[in-house]
């Protein structure tokens, strides 16, 4: 079980085993969650997505040293997809993360997408609440920006950062339109393997034709981490968004529908549980299933039904 | 052969394959051990259209296939050299006069883990890990010790270094001054292959761009005071191990060479000048015919390349000059006595795919490191081979093989399509950025353990013809693990006697000229002889180089 | 959704030998687990930080460069001291069969699979013993 107490006070075997909660998707998870509500909300959450191969481990690596740097507890969620035909998972992201494998001011974990719609997005923004609870400061959280699911979970951050390379067959126009509208801040990383002008023409132009910037226009930061070069310049960009987002109100408003969103996919769960719960007890969805298959009802008579009895419990 | 006879020969096919076909086969996957699908027959038919003098020719002439001696071992047998050290430098330095007394004719030095990796006894990642699985080597003062009454100008050593290639070879130089030998006089290799490192060995230290420097600066070095040294070995007894197909190992090999030939062109070295003392090392796995293929591909292709692409003027910048070593991903730690019969067979391999020098691996080195009674079953195996089975009388044998040939013509076909996608991905530097071989590899090493897990491969004693109560009772090596606080405590003798000013004094040096463009290795090598120790100088450089940083692959 | 097994596939030591480390890792994702790889030269450290980070059932340690009877040893020390001895450790890799013996007798290691073992037999001791 988890002890609270020890969690709020830093103890890592508590968080770790309270973010194995999560994903198992474990029945007092939301009690628990309840209790952790109060000790959160202190934290500045850096989503970090790009295609495969971007360098977003690397990048998130060299963010961590600066935001150390800082003395800042640092928590790192990283995602990586789960094999849809065996439901297991290949985890390597903490390889390029080695060199802040023994400071107690990091805390690293990753996990699978384990490929449940929503449920992924869900349970990062959960375990952010636990390592928010933890103590940390900031959490950078990284996927591969792939999918819905993945690029739901960046709603949830602060600041977003696109991470594209020049090298790799990185083209703005085939990039899916839906990574390139999430970011905050566009990162041309191994900005030292190729002509970073076109792709930084390529995103201006997209950038000028887009109009809902709400007064951020996201800047474009050349990087290479390897070298060490561009990241403090990321690290105070990031800063600078973090300053945008409180005096322009930005934070406030993103935490207004954040949270919104959360109660009504909480409702929905709970209620979906309910209904799942009585369909599969009183068996009147079977007989409606046969009579329909009988041609004798329609499905969407059937499911009015079945809606009136539920909302009449 | 005349189109007649040709049509002869294909008829004659046709009604074979017609009785043939009527016969049932045994319920096996027929296929090389690397996978590549092998018919039932090879006929004339399959190597049509080989022309002898252009793909062929004879020993010693382009393009080589056939071998690169005029004479091969009519000559001169090839070299046998053991892979040998553990413990201290004086425990191996009896091991090398044991070999050597026993009619060895060259020397090959195997490193522990740390000094491979840069690090010194006493620096806590080597805890555990001195002297274990090779000898440990600090400074000068060890290599001193472990050519003690083994005169440089008499023997040919190989050292297995990579990443602190430069720092090992520059104490064997040095060696060879307190013996009053002349760099020029020096013979052996150094294996310096650090591309191999990032694709398949992982024994690395800085970023690529700095490693290839340190190469090139070698290959200058080397032209100029030390002419008769190989000064890289490259290789794909690695690449093979990390579990490739033959193909892949003589693709990424190769491509390996040529990365290196293109890196010393960069920095204004004519080809000619340092192509001849490249020198490859390949694996001999247990498919018998495949091997012998890759063998001869690789010296088809490579003489190919370096004349038509490369310009090379010098024929001896087109051989492919090889070591071989016996693969030792093939041993069983199950009846671990089969191993000797594995090695056999693929020392035969190399032999007739026509190596200039072999190790044989020993039946015991899946669960320890050697005993003495091993390496010398080992030896004999080579010696076996020389003097008794009369494989060593002919050149080439197996040419105009029909199978042979069209595995050879098959092997240089899929090694090209290889060059040609690294070509896409921007060259081997690229491609490893991209993951790219470290991704063809491990595919390649996951298909094989599913084969095995599911008996389409068999390994005999593992999966099958398995011996349930197998007690083991050979004799195993053991290392005393005391050996490991007496080379700590003899480094700590020696910080105390040097003098730790010029030990400075030189680390200070190194580190301006590492950010220059100096060829480093006169550095190093004062570094070396004020007994500045191995540490010392790989985290002088780190400072300047940084890190290399590990890729996630499965 | 039902328990996840979390396996951490660790590389301690100063080789860089991972086709065994990454093959394991690969065949047990496959047989359904979610596997952490930390990568190649891991202190015994740095191997038991993963493991409470990454709430992992199981460490499986692959070592071939002979330091079995420091590494598997300290490993255990350093899980105890931080309350996480319940996390089984396994391994594999170039060992003697007396070193393996004496390995699990001292509760060093709760099993070692020596060459030969296949994916399936390393997966079904997982899910039978955690």
């Amino acid at each position: 079980m988890i002890d609270i107490d020890k969690l709020l006070a830093g103890d890592r075997r508590m968080a770790a085993r309270a973010i194995s909660m999560i994903e198992d998707e474990d029945e007092d998870r939301q009690k628990l969650l309840s209790e952790l509500f109060p000790h959160t909300g202190n934290v500045l959450t850096i989503g970090i997505t790009g295609s495969p191969g971007a360098g977003k481990s690397s990048l998130t690596d060299a963010l961590t040293r600066q935001a150390r740097q800082q003395d800042l507890k640092v928590g790192i969620i990283a995602v990586d997809p789960t094999s849809p035909i065996s439901g297991g998972a290949l985890l390597g992201d903490r390889i390029r993360m080695q060199e802040h494998a023994l400071d107690r001011g990091v805390f690293i974990r990753s996990m699978g997408t384990r490929g449940c719609l929503g449920g992924l997005a869900r349970a990062t923004k959960d375990a952010v609440k636990v390592l928010d609870a933890f103590g940390c400061n900031i959490i950078f959280i990284e996927t591969v920006g792939v999918g819905q699911s993945e690029l739901d979970i960046m709603h949830y951050a602060d600041t977003t950062l696109v991470v594209l390379t020049p090298g790799a067959g990185d083209h703005v126009q085939t990039i899916k339109a839906g990574i390139m509208e999430i970011a905050n801040i566009f990162v041309i990383n191994k900005a030292d393997l190729g002509n970073t002008g076109k792709m930084i023409t390529d995103i201006e132009q997209m950038l000028d034709m887009s109009s809902h910037h709400n007064g951020w226009r996201p800047p474009i930061i050349k990087t290479v981490t390897t070298e060490e070069k561009g990241l403090p310049e990321l690290w105070n960009m990031i800063l600078t968004h973090k300053e945008y987002n409180e005096t322009s109100g930005a934070q406030k408003e993103n935490e207004r529908k954040r949270v919104q969103q959360e109660v009504q996919e909480l409702l929905e769960e709970k209620i979906q549980n309910q209904l799942k719960l009585k369909l599969s007890s009183n068996g009147n969805m079977w007989k409606l299933v046969e009579s329909i298959v009988e041609r004798n009802m329609d499905p969407y008579a059937a499911a009015n039904k079945l809606l009136k009895e539920f909302l009449s419990i | 052969m005349s189109s007649d006879k040709l049509k002869e020969i294909k008829q004659g096919k046709e009604n074979w394959l017609e009785k043939r076909s009527q016969m049932k086969d045994r319920d096996f996957k027929f296929e090389t051990v690397s996978g590549l699908p092998v018919n039932d027959i090879y006929t004339p038919e399959d190597i049509k259209d080989l022309d002898y003098m252009k793909d062929l020719g004879f020993p010693g002439q382009y393009p080589y296939t056939r071998g690169v001696q005029s004479n091969m071992y009519r000559g001169r047998l090839w070299t046998m050299r053991q892979f040998a050290g553990f413990g201290t430098a004086r425990e191996s330095n009896e091991r090398f006069k044991f070999l050597l007394n026993r009619g060895q004719t060259g020397l090959s030095v195997a490193f522990d883990m740390p000094t491979i990796m840069g690090y010194d006894s006493d620096h806590p990642r080597s805890l555990g890990e001195v002297g274990r699985v090779g000898v440990a080597i600090d400074s000068l003062a060890d290599m001193e010790t472990l050519f003690d009454g083994i005169p440089l100008e008499q023997v040919s050593t190989s050292m297995t270094t990579n990443a602190p290639a430069s720092i090992l070879w520059c104490m064997y130089i040095a060696t060879g001054e307190k013996q009053g030998v002349a760099s020029e006089k020096l013979r052996g290799t150094i294996q310096n292959d650090i591309l191999k490192e990032y694709i398949a060995q992982k024994s690395w230290i800085f970023p690529p761009k700095p490693s290839m420097r340190l190469i090139t600066d070698i290959f200058k070095y080397a032209k100029q005071y030390v002419p008769k040294w190989n000064s890289v070995s490259i290789s794909g007894y690695h690449i093979r191990e990390a579990g490739s197909t033959a193909v892949q190992e003589l693709a990424f090999t190769l491509a390996d060479g040529f990365a290196y030939v293109e890196a010393g062109m960069e920095v204004g070295l004519d080809v000619d000048d340092f192509a001849p003392r490249l020198s490859f090392f390949f694996n001999s796995h247990n498919d018998f015919f495949e091997e012998i293929a890759k063998y001869r591909a690789a010296r088809r292709i490579w003489a190919r390349r370096m004349k038509e692409k490369y310009g090379a003027k010098d024929p001896k910048s087109l051989l492919c000059r090889f070591h071989t070593q016996t693969a030792g991903c093939s041993l069983t730690a199950q009846q671990p006595e089969n191993n000797i019969v594995r090695t056999a067979f693929q020392a035969l391999a190399a032999v007739l795919g026509g190596t200039q020098s072999l190790h044989t691996n020993s039946m015991d080195e899946v669960l320890a490191l050697p005993t003495e009674k091993s390496v010398q079953i080992a030896l004999r195996t080579q010696q076996l081979i020389a003097y008794e089975t009369g494989a060593a009388n002919v050149m080439d044998p197996l040419a105009g093989s029909y199978y042979i040939e069209s595995l050879t013509d098959k092997m240089e076909a899929e090694a090209e399509k290889y060059f040609e996608e690294i070509e896409r991905r921007g060259g081997v530097l690229a491609s490893i950025d991209q993951n790219y071989f470290q991704q063809e590899i491990a595919d390649a090493a996951y298909r094989f353990q599913k084969d095995v897990d599911k008996k389409e491969k068999i390994v005999v004693g593992v999966n099958e013809f398995v011996d349930e109560d197998e007690e083991l009772d050979i004799e195993l090596l053991k290392i005393d693990p005391e050996l490991e606080q007496a080379q700590v405590d003899h480094l700590k003798e020696l910080r105390s006697k040097r003098d730790n000013n010029r030990v400075n004094d030189t680390l200070d040096a190194l580190k301006k000229a590492a950010s220059g463009p100096d060829n480093l290795i006169p550095y190093i090598l004062d570094c070396v002889r004020a007994y500045t120790t191995q540490g010392e100088i790989i985290d002088t450089m780190r400072e300047v180089f940084g890190e290399y940083k590990e890729k996630p692959t499965f | 959704m039902a328990r996840k097994i979390r396996v951490l596939v660790a590389k301690p030591g100063l080789d860089g030998h991972d086709r065994g480390a990454r093959v394991i890792a690969r065949g047990l994702r496959d047989a359904g687990m979610e596997v952490v790889y930390t990568g190649l030269h891991q202190t015994p450290e740095q191997v038991v930080e993963a493991a409470i980070q990454e709430d992992v059932d199981v460490v499986g340690l692959s070592i071939l460069s002979g330091a079995h009877m420091t590494l598997f040893p300290k490993i255990c020390e350093l899980l105890r001291e931080n309350d996480s001895e319940d996390i089984k450790v396994i391994g594999g890799g170039t060992m003697p069969e007396e070193d393996v013996k004496e390995l699990v007798e001292k509760g060093w290691a709760a099993q070692i699979f020596t060459p030969g073992a296949t994916l399936e037999q390393i997966a079904k001791w997982i899910y039978d013993n955690v």
